[in-house]
């Protein structure tokens, strides 16, 4: 993996995100007196960002191999992200999750690998 | 009695614990960065410029497959606009701060910054707010900056057997298990993940916002439902 991206197109990217993000954070610190609360409409849409945005970046990578979709349990990064998955909801824990994921795809790839 | 002092410490202090966990998620994004063919410099740019872990990584694995800019923007964007959120959950504490003051702590926000301060100001009316908050954001601030530039180091140096991308979708799971907390954000989080699935193939990499788009929704109805 390796990107054709050129600097100039790179370091626009990053300062759009950037500053986008700042405004996102900024707006109702930065507002407040002339915007109160968030409409309650976009709260409720809000709620949902995480889990719906996370899960849509998480699922493609543990069930799809070369391009389809691969539910069987000769599937490593499927095995290894649901023991992840595990311990993060026993944990709550970034490294306990991160070790026992990384670990699980060792132990499988080496395994059946 | 409390100082700026006594109080950016103490919001230093409760960082602590967090920063461990802050750590591996840093040095992740850096490492992805590198991978995805950003230099060095550029990847320390990410960091400080926008400075949210999550869609820090999502950058970097989108730059790395070539999507549009756009996209890449976009993505990051979406990421992030739980933020808006803190935003305005937090407002009412810095409503006296200076404008130049309110950018500053803006800046500073992240997930973990925002519980822990929020947390404090509920239970304590004592505390300089902004003091606090300066404490718990500039820890997370260096330690996650620090981190990075770590991962950026190994980055060209980690082999590829030890199939280090797979920690990204491990940190993504990490912080997407707790922010399922009922049914409704479940079914978010269901959908959201099987039409990512589905949309694999879509061109431009739209399947993300796709999935997001369609996840937020199911999300909604199913609250309404209930």
């Amino acid at each position: 993996m390796a990107t054709d991206y050129g600097s100039v197109t790179l370091w626009l990217v990053i300062l759009a995100a950037g500053v986008g993000t700042f405004l996102i954070r900024f707006s109702f610190i930065g507002l407040f007196g002339l915007l109160d609360d968030v409409p309650a409409v976009v709260e409720r849409a809000l709620r949902f960002v995480p889990a719906a945005v996370l899960a849509a970046l998480v699922a493609p990578q543990l069930v799809v191999v070369d391009g389809s979709v691969a539910l069987s349990p000769a599937n490593p990064r499927l095995l290894a992200g649901a023991l992840a998955a595990l311990v993060a909801w026993r944990t709550e824990d970034v490294l306990a999750t991160l070790v026992a994921g990384m670990a699980g795809l060792w132990l499988l790839t080496f395994a059946f690998g | 009695m409390t100082s700026p002092r006594t109080d950016f410490r103490a919001g230093v202090r409760v960082a602590l614990p967090i920063l461990l966990g802050i750590v591996p998620f840093g040095m992740v994004a850096g490492v992805a960065a590198v991978n995805a063919g950003i230099p060095p410099v550029g990847a320390v740019a990410m960091s400080v410029v926008i400075f949210a872990g999550a869609s820090q990584l999502a950058a970097a694995e989108l730059v790395g497959r070539n999507a549009p800019a756009v996209v890449v923007v976009f993505t990051v964007l979406v990421i992030n606009l739980r933020m808006m959120m803190y935003s305005a959950s937090i407002a009412p504490y810095f409503q006296r701060e200076s404008t130049r003051w309110k950018g500053a702590l803006a800046y500073l926000l992240t997930d973990q910054a925002y519980a822990v301060s929020l947390l404090r100001f509920e239970n304590d009316e004592s505390v300089s707010r902004r003091w606090y908050y300066l404490g718990v954001g500039s820890a997370l601030w260096v330690t996650w900056q620090l981190a990075t530039v770590v991962g950026i180091a190994l980055g060209a140096s980690v082999p590829d057997g030890w199939r280090l991308e797979f920690a990204v979708p491990l940190v993504f799971l990490a912080v997407l298990v707790p922010a399922v907390t009922d049914r409704a954000t479940g079914v978010a989080a269901l959908v959201g993940g099987s039409v990512g699935v589905a949309a694999t193939g879509l061109p431009f990499n739209l399947g993300l916002i796709t999935a997001a788009v369609v996840g937020i929704a199911a999300g909604l109805l199913a609250e309404e439902v209930a």
